[in-house]
């Protein structure tokens, strides 16, 4: 069964749960124990239609401000997709919330109210989700209804939207609009039958048809070390085997490869996945593979093909989503976790912040305060094996973790 | 040998976190009950590791309360897969003093677990304990992260937790501190099932239909047994029944059911119309249960 992880981000109060709630209830998820705490729970509060955000807002302290405060994850699946939602909020505060959750997502949907159109958080939702390298974009024009389902109001939304997209430098990105009314049910799973000027896809038949394999990003084999297994059984006596996960593209028995850092050249002998041998390993597949030569790997390294070398650099510039309470300065010192490679990292210069509403950039600023968008430049102890981020999206990524706190305190995307 | 491999996206996800469980930490431990979701991560870890062992220990929280049937095939598995076993009492913790049994209608160990886990995870020094959990389960778990970092006491600090980007798990922490891991957080019920079914995993009897004294309350069906208190007027009644999750014998009710193999069990679930934890007695305490339990370093 394919998996599809999509991203929600839209401002308070613009009906993402419901939205969320509305896909769950018209694809038949909620099971019967749930649709009965919220029936329950709705006439409790006096509302006169099912609050389904109450299916998704899952602390208590949201259910007491009837807001999502975190990243929560939604499951629900069809005959031929399972769908994993990673709901995001949409306050400006939360702009850490929002990279995390798209980070692991290859598709979004925007949310935008059809009564205020286009507003500064669909900006920055639109940001992230560029900055992010999100292949799949659906601008959800929601509460239609409430706008008499004007296809003149939709319209004049769309262009809006689509002054934001010309400012956009990431071309292969689709975006597709769709006019909802998440609370009425319209072009959520259902077509709508006041809408019938609206020829496109429900937002469910569209995310049907997405490919899977399509919206990954490619890139260039990369193979980061996790793990070495040396079982040291009579059987497998002399077994060195290499556990990691595939990147980019494919692996396969025969390969001339070079292990990074220590440039030591081999090919690739065999292809294990549990107890059977394989010829070719996917891409994104947890495999282990062998050498044919005598070759010292440890965590870390980095197994490459000889002809597609990445950088291999102490100093960089990327940029950084800053996520801690504690702001990030220049001289200050960090773990690097690239992959599951760690390094440490000193700041060399704060660049410039970049403002997520593309406005622009703002200079001579000296510290990087929680939910900041910057360029920054570092100076590592070790290089490190590494793609712009633009060319590789799991090889250009890394994150910043607190030597103190050992918090999570950033996330860094190589320029 | 000339076939490609082929990706589950969900089974290669949770290899790749068992792999950084073994590379990140010093003493993890799998917490395993003999349920379901605990067979299923040990074959997720035997895969992960292959040909080596599985780099860590077993450790069973039990509650004395359990299915017998769950016992046995525990130790049979254990047996067969060669890795040490821990088990820890909860009988102990109160015979110790350190919990009070709960009394009346509504009584159950499931609580009084969350005392002896952490006092095990303190005797072991065990710094990363990887757990069956899953985010569909329960809203509450729904925000759980895949590293989760519990404090000195083993508490959940839902407000304050790292986030997680990419692929990337930062295991580091304070000494004292622990991490528990969820490697299968993002499958589903029936995503379980269909692993299960796929690979051919022997699972405990009590997951398929058979015959049990059982007595209705609130609409569930209970399982009598000397575990489970029940009112002189709550009839007992022999019924075709199954479980679907296999907690304490105090707080799991069971489903009307006369599926009696993988593929019948599979269908069901994909039918069904009530979730997995409409089930567990414990979660029906009130909205937040699980939230409270979390917190004070509930699994």
């Amino acid at each position: 069964m394919e998996v599809l992880k999509i991203a929600t981000a839209g401002s308070v109060d613009d009906g993402k749960s419901t939205l969320i709630g509305r896909l769950l209830y018209d694809t038949k998820s909620l099971t019967s124990d749930k649709l009965e705490a919220i029936e329950r729970s709705s006439k409790q509060k006096g509302y006169d239609y099912l609050d389904f955000s109450l299916a998704t807002d899952g602390l208590v302290a949201e259910r007491e401000q009837g807001i999502t405060i975190d990243v929560a994850h939604i499951y629900f699946s069809t005959a031929t997709k399972s769908y994993i939602i990673a709901d995001t909020p949409g306050h400006v505060e939360y702009t850490r919330n929002m990279v995390t959750g798209a980070s692991t997502s290859q598709a979004a949907i925007i949310l935008i109210d059809a009564r205020h159109g286009v507003i500064e958080q669909t900006y920055r939702h639109f940001f992230i989700n560029n900055l992010l390298r999100i292949k799949d974009v659906i601008v959800a024009i929601n509460k239609m209804d409430l706008v008499d389902f004007s296809e003149e109001r939709y319209n004049e939304i769309k262009a809006d939207f689509q002054k934001l997209v010309d400012k956009s430098d990431y071309e292969d990105q689709n975006i597709t609009f769709i006019p909802v009314s998440a609370l009425k049910g319209d072009n959520v799973v259902e077509k709508s039958t006041v809408m019938s000027w609206f020829k496109g896809q429900t937002l469910l038949e569209h995310l049907e048809k997405l490919d899977t394999k399509d919206i990954y990003n490619r890139g260039k084999v990369r193979f980061p070390v996790q793990y070495v297994i040396r079982p040291k059984t009579e059987e497998y006596h002399d077994f060195r085997g290499y556990a990691g996960k595939v990147y980019g593209g494919e692996i396969k028995v025969g390969d001339e490869v070079i292990v990074l850092p220590s440039e030591t050249k081999s090919r690739v002998k065999e292809i294990y996945f549990y107890d059977k041998k394989f010829e070719t390993a996917a891409r994104r597949s947890s495999c282990t593979i062998t050498l044919e030569d005598n070759v010292n790997v440890s965590r870390g390294d980095m197994i490459v093909k000889v002809d597609e070398l990445p950088k291999v650099q102490k100093q960089f510039t990327a940029t950084v989503s800053w996520m801690d309470a504690k702001n990030l300065t220049a001289g200050s010192k960090y773990v690097l976790q690239h992959g599951v490679n760690k390094v440490l990292a000193k700041v060399s210069s704060i660049n410039h912040k970049i403002e997520t509403d593309f406005s622009g950039i703002k200079s001579d600023i000296s510290s990087l305060g929680m939910n900041d968008i910057a360029s920054v430049s570092f100076q590592l102890n070790k290089p490190i094996f590494f793609d712009s981020f633009k060319e590789h999206r799991t090889n250009g990524a890394f994150i910043l973790i607190d030597p103190q706190s050992n918090n999570t305190a950033g996330a860094g995307f190589i320029e | 040998m000339t076939e490609k491999l082929h990706i589950n996206a969900l089974e290669n996800e949770a290899i790749y976190i068992f792999r950084e469980v073994a590379a990140q930490f010093e003493k993890p431990v799998l917490l395993f009950s003999g349920g379901k979701d605990s067979i299923t991560l040990v074959r997720l870890a035997q895969k992960a590791f292959f040909p080596a062992k599985i780099p860590f220990p077993l450790m069973h929280i039990d509650t004395g309360h359990n299915f017998p049937e769950t016992i046995e095939f525990r130790d049979k598995l254990v047996e067969e897969l060669g890795v040490e076993l821990i088990v820890r009492n909860v009988q102990d913790s109160i015979d110790q003093g350190k919990v009070k049994e709960e009394s009346g209608r509504y009584s159950s160990r499931n609580m009084l677990q969350t005392t002896t886990l952490l006092d095990a995870i303190e005797e072991f020094k065990f710094d990363a304990c990887i757990g069956g959990a899953r985010r569909d389960e329960e809203k509450a778990r729904a925000k759980e992260r895949i590293f989760s970092v519990r404090d000195d006491f083993g508490q959940w600090d839902e407000k304050n937790q790292r986030p997680e980007l990419f692929d990337m798990l930062n295991g580091q922490i304070e000494l004292g501190q622990n991490v528990r891991v969820f490697p299968i957080s993002n499958w589903t019920e029936l995503d379980v099932w269909t692993y299960i079914e796929r690979e051919n995993l022997e699972i405990p009897s009590i997951y398929f239909a058979h015959k049990r004294e059982t007595f209705l309350r609130d609409g569930l069906i209970w399982s009598a047994s000397e575990h489970v208190y029940r009112d002189e007027d709550e009839e007992v009644e022999e019924r075709w029944v199954r479980f679907r999750t296999v907690g304490d014998m105090s707080c799991t009710a069971a489903v009307d059911s006369y599926a009696t193999t993988i593929s019948q069990v599979v269908a069901e679930i994909r039918d069904s119309s009530i979730s997995e934890r409409g089930a567990r007695i414990d979660d029906k305490r009130s909205e937040a249960a699980m939230e409270k339990r979390k917190q004070q370093g509930y699994f």
